[in-house]
């Protein structure tokens, strides 16, 4: 048997057609008094308080989470301040523990550190003698335009 | 085409003022949009407590249904000019009614029947609304007990099966039409209407 007929045969039986007339007058009845009854607006004093509540709660988050954010700011900038100085102090303290250091060395050390070889000395003072020497020679051998300064300067020289 | 002329096909043959052949008239704006809303206007008072007596009947909730009807030709005043008449008003309004129960229901998240059912009248409240009728006292009280009982299939229903019931045996629309407006194929209307009659009609006999 077919849907449709077995709906007809459902449709057909006289106690569910009642049954199913009855019902449509019961709503149609229900909906005619509720349409007709007028209505207060009390829910509207409610929405204005929620929506009031919701903005209040929804600013509120938004300022704690913008504390939030300016507090976790501000504490990394002081660790960040504490490791930079406490960097500092440590490199202070490690010159001056170089210096300390250095202070301590042998003084023989330093002394033979300082000296010069004998050989290195004598070399260098015969290269002062050679520049003695050569300076005095060409400073013998004035040429003739630079005779009377020269002259001038012997003078001065000798006063 | 000009700014400020409209030419509104749909408005201006619902007037029926224009006989066949006839040239069709550029309307004004103002003109057209003053002619729409007296036909929307029209239209909600026709519908509205059909809309209505839908929604109460699907809910058992006064508020609810008021509510939704309201939100109901809130959204057809809305869409208004994109509604081509393809269909009757009727069926384009109960389509809404029917998507703005179900929206309702998901928002709730499957809470709805509990949420309804808090603010709901109980089915046997809603089986004391009966006209009086010419029917005696005995009558009246049978009436009462089979309204009951229906009320009772009703319930135990899936929302689907417990609207195409509603559409067909309240609001008395064709098989097609239902299908139309629930975006079901015929057959499965039938075979639910089926299920949902064949379920009332064991709720009647077994109090018979």
């Amino acid at each position: 048997m077919s849907g449709r007929n077995r709906l007809a045969e459902v449709e057909d039986d006289p106690i569910v057609a009642g049954a199913l007339k009855h019902f449509k007058a019961s709503v149609d009845a229900w909906s005619e008094a509720a349409y007709s009854q007028p209505r207060s607006a009390v829910m509207t004093t409610r929405h204005t308080w929620r929506l009031a509540a919701t903005w209040a709660l929804g600013c509120l988050l938004a300022a704690g989470s913008l504390a939030g954010t300016l507090y976790e700011r501000h504490v990394q900038r002081e660790s960040a301040r504490i490791a930079a100085m406490k960097a500092a102090i440590k490199a202070v303290e490690q010159r001056a523990a170089l210096v300390h250091k250095t202070a301590e060395q042998p003084v023989a050390a330093r002394t033979n550190a300082a000296q010069p070889p004998i050989a290195a000395k004598n070399a260098s003072n015969e290269d002062e003698d050679l520049l003695a020497t050569v300076d005095s020679d060409v400073s013998r051998q004035v040429p003739a335009a630079m005779e009377p300064l020269a002259q001038l300067m012997e003078s001065n020289g000798a006063n | 085409m000009d700014a400020g002329v409209v030419n509104l096909r749909r408005v201006v043959t619902s007037t029926n003022s224009m006989a066949a052949g006839t040239a069709v008239k550029p309307m004004t704006a103002v003109a057209a949009e003053e002619l729409a809303a007296r036909e929307f206007a029209s239209i909600v008072e026709s519908h509205r407590p059909q809309i209505f007596r839908f929604l109460l009947a699907s809910l058992r909730d006064v508020d609810l249904a008021e509510t939704l009807t309201q939100e109901c030709f809130l959204k057809a005043h809305r869409n208004w000019k994109h509604f081509r008449g393809d269909s009757s008003a009727m069926t384009w309004l109960m389509r809404i009614a029917i998507n703005l129960q179900k929206d309702h229901w998901r928002n709730r998240r499957l809470q709805f029947w509990r949420h309804t059912q808090a603010n709901a009248v109980s089915v046997d409240e809603a089986s004391d609304w009966l006209p009086n009728g010419e029917r005696n006292a005995e009558q009246q009280i049978l009436a009462r007990e089979q309204v009951a009982q229906v009320w009772k299939a009703v319930e135990g229903l899936s929302a689907r099966q417990r609207t195409v019931f509603l559409l067909r045996y309240m609001e008395e629309r064709e098989l097609n039409d239902i299908a139309r407006v629930t975006g079901l194929s015929e057959g499965t209307v039938k075979a639910h209407l089926s299920r949902a009659v064949g379920r009332v009609r064991a709720e009647l006999r077994g109090t018979r």
